[in-house]
């Protein structure tokens, strides 16, 4: 049998107002196991604590129950207290007669009866609890993220700033992502490239940075700590060890009709290639799908050429295992698809472009040398008309379109309408919006100067078609403000395409379970308090992967996220949490329900060795918990067919006794 | 909010919620006969909604819409405004006397090459 305390709190009138707090001590006073109760003032305050610390001493309690505020405010409180003078912690209980009580009934008596009941069924429950002890496991001091754009690399910054060994792992073959195709940026319309490159540089010299580009998640197994990932090294063909990156190999390279990438097709590369020339690693790449040598075994040139003898026609993907105690989520956007919208023929008309591709057309070191040509006949564009919010904003069903608002476009289209009637007055710039969206400091203001200082044409309503004929683009659009439809000819169109997550980041959600929204942007851990945190403990967010926002708004959050790992990393242990579930291998007959239902990934199967009732030996897969792993949702406990599932501190009998003592 | 219950008929006969409108107007930026039209598939969204019928019920856009059904497939969300416009239509012909077309005035329209299919759809469209 427990012996029982139990203290009820007034919490100033919070409680005391509302319930009879001394009957309420009183009455479960005479409760089975209970051989002290008392109320007071402030049950939390260091008299209130030290109340419960003598208690204990005194009476030689087994159990405490503290009829208080929701057990979320001060569970931690009473569970410390009961620590320090020897009690295992697991033995205390809340009755939460505040949030559940107080605060919500107006009559005193009403009251009294509920907070009577809710303190009996805490009772019933010490009666059953077991002192349970937390494990701890050590801390991989070694940080992982996955995505090298802007966001993935200061987040690896800050980390190493800090100290610790940050691995980043980027699928292309450089690091920078979009931003690095980006031409000047807004509001302040700073050059991308001298703002990027050299935090890109400083990442590949910082000594705790390791940089795996041309690389690939495989496989992560483990958990908060304590993660073992497996990388996949791409075969680039070429000895990064070696390659010093100058570049004579793809000057030489006689295939010369790749698309480029970077360019976003608007150039040719070579089929070995660099990507630009700030390209960090800076190496070069054979793509195996359009070099002749690796196609027919012919050619082999750029061997020859090569100074150092990097080139490696043989190489092969190459694995590597590593362990980490955080993982960093930095997979970022592409554009979506824009064909699919046919009243834009972008499909049929090269002159249709995306704002990305606009963006490389703009650019010094983009395809044209920055000079705006129109892809088509390479003449300068006289009229151009932006598109705002294409394939954004749709309806929730739309097939070809996202429900949510990019958040980047009203101002990027703003940023090019501006610059181009900088550059070349004698363009007429018309941009189609349905709202523009400029919240955000010095962001309406610069919308305003497109507008008045530059004379950009802003028309509130939607293009509906675009007709190319005899070079021209027939662009027919309403202008509902002045209540027409307008007919332009126009040379160029720009259309502003909806964001979306990168196509990789629903597999890698699987392979890290970490949950995502119908989007695929990852979700956090909460919305507002917990921005930068999946609900996976050990698995962080940073940029775009987590939904669309600027350069500003994602370089803030990659350091929040950063802050996030170092106070992980600089841990030596972590304590677990005692309150997580296990199975009962006699009862669990196999069936893989529970593993399919917890969302952590902490239960594995084994196969085990059973002597059976008529002493003969069986072999049965039964069910296992990494407790290191189990965040004690219970999802698997109500999902057992059989029962065999269980929670520590909140098992199934415990629960029952708690709806018995409610029922009575 | 006048004219509440023939606004809840149009409504009913659409079958279709004005509320998704978000107002971006490519509707009326797709319409291939928007400057015949005194009102536009957008105002008829926003009219309906309103319950600004009477205008509409008068006007001869009710007549000089297509039924391309452009506007139905550019619609980012999904409005489908040429089904406010057929729900009007549908409101006003049904009224006593307000057949668009009588088989008296058939014989003027014809020509040589008219297909009688046309003829068939132009009663089912303009007569209840
Ligand atoms: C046309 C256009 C113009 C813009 N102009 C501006 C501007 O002027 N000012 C501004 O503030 N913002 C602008 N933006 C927004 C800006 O591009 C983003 O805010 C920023 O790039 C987000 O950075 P990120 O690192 O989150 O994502 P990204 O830049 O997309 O980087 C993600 C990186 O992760 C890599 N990756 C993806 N999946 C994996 C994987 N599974 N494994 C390994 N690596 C992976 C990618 O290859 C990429 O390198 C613009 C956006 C567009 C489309
Ligand atoms: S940011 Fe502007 S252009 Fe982009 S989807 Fe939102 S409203 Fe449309
Ligand atoms: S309690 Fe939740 S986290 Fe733990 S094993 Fe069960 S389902 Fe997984
Ligand atoms: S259905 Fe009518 S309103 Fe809609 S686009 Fe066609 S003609 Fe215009
Ligand atoms: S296209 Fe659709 S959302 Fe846009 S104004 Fe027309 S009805 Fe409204």
């Amino acid at each position: 049998m427990q012996r029982i305390g139990v203290f009820v709190c007034w919490c100033g009138s919070n409680i005391a107002g509302t319930v009879d707090v001394k009957k309420v001590a009183e009455t479960l006073g005479h409760e089975p196991g209970v051989v002290f109760s008392t109320d007071y003032q402030y049950m939390c305050s260091q008299s209130g604590q030290d109340l419960v610390k003598d208690s204990i001493r005194t009476y030689n309690l087994t159990g405490v129950v503290i009829c208080s505020c929701s057990p979320r405010m001060h569970e931690n409180t009473f569970r410390k207290a009961a620590a320090s003078v020897g009690l295992n912690p697991y033995m205390v209980e809340i009755a939460n007669i505040r949030e559940q009580v107080s605060w919500i009934h107006k009559d005193m008596e009403t009251a009294t009866e509920k907070a009577i009941i809710l303190g009996r069924a805490a009772i019933a429950k010490v009666h059953l609890n077991a002192p349970l002890i937390a494990g701890e496991t050590p801390v991989t001091k070694r940080a992982l993220v996955i995505g090298g754009g802007i966001a993935g690399i200061q987040t690896a910054l800050d980390i190493a700033e800090a100290g610790f060994e940050v691995d980043i792992v980027e699928k292309s073959p450089t690091i920078g992502g979009k931003m690095a195709q980006i031409d000047k940026t807004f509001p302040t319309l700073d050059c991308a490239a001298c703002i990027l490159t050299p935090k890109m540089v400083e990442a590949s010299q910082q000594e705790n940075i390791n940089i795996y580009a041309f690389s690939e998640v495989d496989e992560v197994k483990g958990f908060v700590g304590n993660f073992t990932v497996k990388i996949r090294r791409k075969a680039r063909y070429v000895k990064e060890e070696l390659c010093t990156g100058c570049g004579l190999c793809t000057e030489k390279c006689p295939q010369k009709k790749v698309p480029d990438e970077f360019n976003l097709g608007l150039s040719n590369r070579r089929a070995i290639y660099i990507p630009f020339a700030q390209a960090v690693p800076k190496v070069a790449t054979i793509d195996p799908n359009y070099c002749t040598m690796l196609k027919t075994g012919k050619c082999g040139v750029c061997s020859k050429v090569c100074g150092v003898k990097a080139i490696d026609y043989t190489q092969k993907d190459e694995i590597v295992e590593r362990k980490y105690g955080a993982i960093v989520v930095a997979t970022g956007f592409e554009p979506i698809k824009v064909d699919k919208f046919e009243e834009f023929a972008y499909a049929q008309s090269p002159d249709v472009v995306t704002s990305l591709e606009y963006e490389r057309l703009m650019n010094a070191a983009g395809p044209t040398g920055g000079t705006l040509l129109r892809p088509s006949d390479k003449t300068h564009p006289h009229t151009i008309v932006f598109v705002q919010c294409v394939g954004s904003r749709c309806d929730e069903k739309s097939e070809k379109g996202k429900p949510y608002c990019s958040k980047v476009c009203c101002m990027y289209t703003a940023k090019h309408a501006m610059l181009t009637r900088e550059k070349y007055p004698d363009t007429e710039v018309y941009v189609f919006y349905i709202d523009v969206r400029t919240p955000g400091k010095n962001f309406d203001e610069f919308y305003r100067r497109a507008v008045e200082h530059y004379g950009v044409h802003y028309v509130k309503g939607m293009v509906g078609k675009v007709t190319p004929e005899n070079g021209k683009l027939k662009v027919q659009a309403s202008d509902l403000l002045d209540n027409r439809q307008l007919h332009i000819d126009a040379d160029m169109v720009v259309l502003a395409a909806a964001i979306e997550p990168d196509k990789s980041a629903r597999p890698l959600a699987t392979m890290l379970t970490a949950s995502m929204d119908t989007n695929d942007f990852f979700t956090e851990a909460h919305p507002k308090l917990r921005p930068v945190e999946s609900p996976t403990a050990g698995v962080f967010l940073s940029g775009m992967c987590q939904g669309p926002k600027d350069i500003p708004e994602t370089v803030s959050q990659a350091s929040a996220c950063a802050a996030k790992v170092i106070g992980l990393l600089v841990k030596d242990k972590l304590v677990g949490n005692p309150c997580v579930a296990h199975s009962d291998e006699m009862m669990c007959n196999g069936c893989s329900q529970c593993q399919n239902v917890c969302p952590y990934g902490a239960i594995t199967y084994t196969e085990k060795e059973f002597r059976m009732p008529d002493r003969t030996t069986a072999v049965r897969r039964v069910a296992q918990v990494n407790p290191a792993v189990c965040q004690g949702c219970g999802a698997c406990t109500v999902t057992c067919p059989s029962g065999a599932m269980d929670l520590f501190g909140f098992s199934n009998n415990q629960i029952m006794a708690e709806v018995d003592a409610i029922c009575k | 909010m006048e004219n509440n219950n023939l606004r809840e008929q149009i409504l009913f006969t659409a079958n279709a919620d004005p509320k998704k409108c978000m107002k971006c107007g490519k509707c009326s930026g797709a319409c291939p006969n928007y400057d015949e039209m005194e009102y536009h598939p957008h105002q008829f969204v926003s009219m309906v909604q309103n319950g600004d019928i009477e205008p509409l019920l008068k006007s001869e856009s009710l007549y000089l819409c297509l039924t391309c059904m452009v506007c139905v497939e550019r619609c980012p969300r999904n409005v489908q405004p040429a089904r406010f416009i057929e729900a009007v239509r549908l409101a006003k012909i049904r009224q006593q006397g307000e057949n668009r077309l009588t088989p008296q005035q058939i014989p003027a329209k014809i020509e040589e090459d008219t297909p009688q299919q046309l003829l068939v759809s132009a009663f089912r469209k303009y007569t209840k």
